[in-house]
C-alpha cells in the first residue's frame, strides 16, 4: 500500500486494519508520534491528514488513502509549525514532553485553518491531555500565537 | 538538549557494547583514544576507574560524569533522570557554575548504574522524594570545581605558567599577563587524564558571584520535546528486535493455565510466538500491533495460586471492592501506633470548651503518566544484557534484573531514557515493572524484545497511592482557639507495603502531612492503625502528603468554624512567631488580591468562595488559596489557584514556577476527579475513559509566587501539590455549606 507521509510517498505492508500510529512508529520507524491510550482519549498520537488533526491510534491505515499524512517529524518544514515550535520554546511549554508532539500538532492544525483563533476556538481545539499540567503555558503560547496579547513569558 | 544528535539513543546500541564501553572519557588510565572524539548519546559508558582501583566517594570521579568535546560542548552524565522536572537543566546550571562553562553548552544524559552516581546524601541514587537538587547541590558544585581545577592544571603545563596566575571565563582558561587563552575543549584530553584532586582542596564560589545559579535559564530539553525528537523508553529500538504485548492476569497472583485458543493465536499473521509468563501471557511479533491483537485475543484460563504462593505475593482476592474496603477503614477502631505526640491530650479534652470530631478519607489514585510502561531487553554475545527501561533508581533495577536474569551485576547495562512522566511510577514494584517479561522473552526467543504495556495493561498493574481513613477530634478553648488535635489514620503506607510491615513502627510515609504540621496546637497526637491492603501500593507525587494535608487542613477548617474563626486568620494566629510561614501565608493572601472567603458573587454573576490550606512537604513550605463555583450540573469549577512556595533557596526560579504549576494541576486533578474503583477484585477503569484525568477545560489559572526565605534547600517537584486539594475542598465547603470530607469532588452531590 502507498502512503504519503511528510511529503514523500512510502510503500507500507502493514495490515489495512493497523492503526496509522503503529504504521508510523513501527514500520516507518518515526517515534515522534506517541502512544498514550490507543482509545482516542489523550491525543498524544495526533497527526495531520490533509492538514486536519486526527488521532492516529484510531485511524486505520485503510482509511488514509492518498491523504497527506504530516507527523511531528516534519513540523518545522511547515512555516506555521515552525512558529508553533518557536512559541513552545519561548513559553517553555513541555515538561516530560510526552504529550507535546500531539499538542504541537493540534496547535499547528488549528492555526493553519484559522490564523487568528479566538479564546473559545483555542479552547475547542486544544483538548489533548497533559499529565504534567502544562495547560496554562499551552494557553499562553496559543494566545501569543493568535495575537491575543498573551502575557508572553509571564510564566517565567 | 540544546542540540540533538541525529542518531537516537538506543539505535546506537546496535554497535558492540564491548567497544563502546571502552570509550576513553570514562577511563582514567592514559593512552586510550582521546575522549574528545567520543560521540554517541546514550552509550553505556562505564564508570571510570581501572579495575581494582579504590572506589572514590560518589560524585567526585570527574571523568565518570564529564566529557568536554573539541567544540567546547560539555557532556554530563546525570545521576538523576529527567521526567519533566527540569533536573538536567538544573544539574547543568550547578555543575556549569563551578566549572565555569555555560549551561547551554551542556548535553545531559542519564548516567549508567554505578557507585560514582550514588550522590543522594552520598549513598544512594533515586530520582524521587524531591531529593535531587537538595541532596546533591554541594556535591555537584564540587564536581564542577574539581573539573575546573583539572583544566587549570592542564593549562598551567601547556601555558608554562603558575596555576595561581590562571583564571577562567566561560569555557576558557586565561593567563592574563601573557595573553594566553585556551578553550576547555583543547585541554580536556590532558585535564581528564589527571588524577582527580582531593575534594577538600577546592573552594566553591561565593554565591554573590553566581552567574547562572538562581537565574531562570531556559530548559535544555525543551527544543527536542517540542519537535518530537526526544527519545523515551517506548521509542527505543535495536537491530533484530521483536515486539511483545501481554495480557495480564485480571487479578495479581493468578497464574496462566490453558490458553484455549493457543493455536489460533499462534497462527495469526505476523505472530512469532506465544509465551506463558509470571502472571501474564505474552504474544511476540515482528510488529507491536500484531502482538497487541494477539494478546487481546488470548483466551486464558487463569488459575488461583496455592496458599503458599498467595503468601509470597500481594494476592488480589476475587471479592475485593474499594467500596467495602473504604467502609472497613472508616470503621477501623483502636488508638494506633503513635507517630507524633505533644502536650497532654487527655486533660486538654477534659477541660475543653468545645470538641469537634469527624472521619475523613482519601482514595486510591493512579499515576497515569502519559507514557505507559515498556522495556527493551537484549542479550549480547558476550553474555551481557542491555536493558532500556523507564526507572527512577538504576542501581536498584540493576541488582534486581541481575537476579532475574541470573547474571552478575556488571553484566547488566541499565539504560535510563528520559521519562514520559513518572510521579513515583517507575520504582521497583512487584508485578508492576515490565522488565521480567522483557528478560524472559528475550531469553526465550534469542532476540532483543521490546515489551509495551497498553494503557489497559498499565492500569491493571499500576500500583496505587494508598487510601486512608482518618478519625479526627479536636478541642477548643473558651475563646474558640484549637488547643488539642488527635488524628488516627487507618492506612498502610507505601514503604511498609513494599518492604514489609514492622509492627513496632509507623510508616512515616503513611502519616506525613498529619505529622509535621507547624500550627501551634499545644496538645496533639498523631497515630497510625495498620490495615493491610490487597492492592499493590506505591509512591505517588508527594506521597503521604498528597492525601494527608487534604485530610488535616479540612478538619482544621472545621475547627475554625466550630470556634467561630476565619480559617485564614486562624492559621495566621496559629503560626504566630513563625516568621517563615507567616510571610508565606501573607504572600499567598496578597497574591490572591487579599484574603476573602465568601461566598460572594463574582462579576459574571456566579456564586463563588475561596479556601486556604498549607503544607510542609519535603523540606519546603507551601500555601494555597483556591476560588471555586459550581456549574449548572453541580460540578465544581476551579477558577484560580494562587500558591506561594518557599523551597528555602533556589537554583532556577523559572523551573520552580513551572513545577509548581505542574504539581498544583495534579492536585486539582486528584481532588476533582480521580479515584480507582475496584469491584470483584478488578479495577473498573482500564483507560482514561473511565479514569479521567484533568482535561484542559477544567484546568484553573494557576498563579505562583516563589518566596526564597534562605532556609535550607527543600524539594520542588512534589511540595506544591498537597496544599491545593485542601484549598479547593475548603472553598467548596464554604460555598455549599456542606463539609467535604473525601475526594474526588465529582463523585459527591454538592448542589445546594
Ligand atoms: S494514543 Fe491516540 S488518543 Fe491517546
Ligand atoms: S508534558 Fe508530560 S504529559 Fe504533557
Amino acid at each position: 500500500m502507498q502512503l504519503y507521509v511528510n511529503g514523500q510517498m512510502v510503500e507500507v505492508n502493514s495490515d489495512p486494519d493497523t492503526p496509522l500510529l503503529w504504521v508510523i512508529r513501527d514500520e516507518l520507524g518515526m517515534t515522534g508520534t506517541k502512544f498514550g491510550c490507543g482509545l482516542a482519549q489523550c491525543g498524544a498520537c495526533s497527526v495531520m491528514l490533509d492538514g486536519k488533526i486526527v488521532r492516529s491510534c484510531v485511524t486505520p491505515l485503510s482509511s488514509v488513502g492518498d491523504a497527506q499524512v504530516t507527523t511531528i517529524e516534519a513540523i518545522e518544514a511547515d512555516p506555521v509549525g515552525q512558529r508553533v515550535v518557536e512559541k513552545w520554546i519561548a513559553h517553555q511549554v513541555p515538561q516530560c514532553g510526552y504529550c507535546q508532539s500531539g499538542q504541537v500538532m493540534a496547535a499547528t492544525a488549528l492555526l493553519k485553518e484559522n490564523a487568528k483563533p479566538s479564546r473559545d476556538e483555542i479552547a475547542a481545539a486544544m483538548v489533548n491531555l497533559c499529565r504534567c499540567g502544562t495547560y496554562n503555558v499551552i494557553n499562553d503560547a496559543m494566545l501569543d500565537l493568535a495575537g491575543l496579547g498573551a502575557n508572553k513569558g509571564e510564566t517565567l | 538538549m540544546n542540540d540533538h544528535d541525529p542518531t537516537p539513543a538506543c539505535d546506537l546500541a546496535g554497535d558492540s557494547p564491548q567497544n563502546l564501553s571502552r570509550r576513553r572519557f570514562l577511563q582514567t588510565s592514559a593512552g586510550v583514544a582521546t575522549g574528545a572524539l567520543v560521540i554517541g548519546m546514550g552509550i553505556p559508558l562505564q564508570p571510570a576507574r581501572a579495575a581494582g582501583a579504590a572506589q572514590m566517594a560518589p560524585g567526585t570521579n570527574v571523568p565518570a560524569f564529564l566529557e568536554i568535546r573539541p567544540d567546547n560542548r560539555v557532556r554530563f552524565l546525570s545521576p538523576f533522570n529527567e521526567g519533566g522536572q527540569g533536573i538536567f537543566t538544573g544539574m547543568a546550571q550547578i555543575v556549569g557554575e563551578e566549572l565555569d562553562a555555560d549551561p547551554e553548552s551542556f548535553i545531559v544524559e542519564n548516567a549508567p548504574a554505578g557507585h560514582d552516581y550514588l550522590v543522594v546524601f552520598g549513598k544512594m541514587r533515586i530520582t524521587g522524594g524531591s531529593f535531587s537538587t537538595r541532596s546533591s547541590y554541594t556535591t555537584m558544585r564540587k564536581l564542577g570545581a574539581l573539573a575546573r581545577n583539572m583544566l587549570l592544571q592542564a593549562a598551567a603545563t601547556r601555558m608554562n605558567a603558575p596555576i595561581g596566575e590562571l583564571t577562567t571565563e566561560p569555557g576558557h582558561v586565561i593567563h592574563k599577563s601573557t595573553g594566553q587563552k585556551i578553550a576547555y575543549g583543547d585541554l580536556a584530553k590532558d585535564a581528564l587524564d589527571l588524577p582527580v584532586p582531593d575534594p577538600k582542596s577546592v573552594t566553591l564560589k561565593d554565591p554573590k558571584d553566581f552567574r547562572w545559579i538562581r537565574q531562570p535559564l531556559k530548559r535544555l530539553d525543551v527544543p527536542e520535546k517540542s519537535t518530537g525528537k526526544a527519545i523515551y523508553a517506548m521509542d527505543c529500538k535495536v537491530e533484530g528486535m521483536l515486539h511483545a504485548a501481554v495480557q495480564h492476569a485480571p487479578r495479581l497472583g493468578l497464574k496462566p493455565g490453558v490458553v484455549r485458543n493457543l493455536d489460533e493465536v499462534k497462527a495469526m499473521k505476523g505472530v512469532h510466538s506465544v509465551h506463558k509468563l509470571d502472571g501474564a501471557v505474552a504474544v511476540v511479533a515482528e510488529r507491536f500491533w500484531v502482538a497487541k491483537l494477539g494478546a487481546d485475543a488470548l483466551q486464558v484460563d487463569w488459575q488461583e495460586p496455592s496458599a503458599a504462593e498467595k503468601a509470597k505475593i500481594r494476592y488480589m482476592p476475587a471479592d475485593f471492592s474499594t467500596e467495602a474496603f473504604t467502609r472497613q477503614l472508616m470503621e477501623t477502631k483502636g488508638d494506633g501506633k503513635e507517630a507524633e505526640t505533644h502536650g497532654d491530650l487527655k486533660s486538654a479534652f477534659a477541660s475543653a470548651g468545645k470538641t469537634v470530631s469527624a472521619t475523613y478519607h482519601s482514595q486510591y489514585v493512579h499515576h497515569a503518566q502519559l507514557e505507559p510502561a515498556s522495556t527493551l531487553a537484549r542479550f549480547n554475545a558476550d553474555g551481557t544484557l542491555d536493558i532500556w527501561l523507564p526507572n527512577q533508581a538504576p542501581e536498584q533495577f540493576q541488582a534486581q534484573i541481575a537476579k532475574t536474569a541470573g547474571l552478575k551485576l556488571e553484566q547488566v547495562n541499565i539504560h535510563s531514557p528520559i521519562l514520559g512522566g513518572f510521579f513515583g511510577r517507575h520504582f521497583l514494584y512487584p508485578g508492576a515493572n515490565p522488565y521480567p517479561q522483557a528478560v524472559a522473552l528475550s531469553k526465550a526467543t534469542g532476540r532483543p524484545v521490546k515489551v509495551i504495556w497498553t494503557r489497559e495493561q498499565e492500569f491493571l498493574r499500576d500500583p496505587l497511592r494508598p487510601m486512608a481513613a482518618v478519625r479526627f477530634r479536636g478541642a477548643l478553648d473558651a475563646s474558640g482557639m484549637p488547643v488539642a488535635i488527635e488524628a488516627i489514620s487507618a492506612c498502610e503506607g507505601p514503604a511498609e507495603s513494599l518492604n514489609g510491615h514492622n509492627p513496632n513502627k509507623v510508616d512515616s510515609n503513611a502519616v506525613e502531612g498529619l505529622t509535621g504540621k507547624a500550627y501551634a496546637i499545644p496538645n496533639r497526637r498523631i497515630a497510625q492503625v495498620y490495615v493491610k491492603n490487597p492492592t499493590s501500593l506505591a509512591y505517588w507525587r508527594s506521597v503521604g502528603h498528597s492525601m494527608n494535608d487534604f485530610l488535616y487542613e479540612g478538619f482544621l477548617d472545621e475547627m475554625a468554624d466550630a470556634g467561630g474563626k476565619d480559617p485564614y486568620a486562624l492559621r495566621l494566629k496559629l503560626l504566630e512567631g513563625n516568621d517563615r510561614l507567616t510571610t508565606l501565608l501573607k504572600a499567598v493572601g496578597e497574591l490572591s488580591g487579599g484574603w476573602k472567603r465568601g461566598p460572594f458573587t463574582a462579576p459574571d454573576g456566579s456564586r463563588r468562595a475561596r479556601g486556604v490550606a498549607m503544607a510542609s512537604p519535603f523540606g519546603s513550605e507551601a500555601a494555597a488559596i483556591a476560588e471555586v463555583s459550581l456549574n449548572a450540573a453541580g460540578k465544581v469549577v476551579v477558577h484560580d489557584v494562587w500558591e506561594a512556595i518557599d523551597p528555602g533557596s533556589i537554583v532556577n526560579p523559572g523551573i520552580i514556577k513551572l513545577q509548581a504549576m505542574s504539581a498544583a494541576t495534579l492536585g486539582v486533578s486528584q481532588v476533582l476527579m480521580e479515584q480507582v474503583v475496584y469491584k470483584n477484585g478488578e479495577p473498573e477503569a482500564r483507560n482514561y475513559d473511565l479514569y479521567p484525568i484533568l482535561p484542559p477545560d477544567r484546568a484553573p489559572r494557576i498563579h505562583v509566587k516563589v518566596v526564597e526565605s534562605g532556609a535550607q534547600m527543600g524539594g520542588i517537584g512534589e511540595p506544591p501539590l498537597p496544599a491545593v486539594p485542601a484549598a479547593i475542598a475548603n472553598a467548596v465547603s464554604t460555598l455549599t455549606g456542606k463539609r467535604v470530607r473525601s475526594m474526588p469532588l465529582d463523585k459527591l452531590s454538592l448542589a445546594t
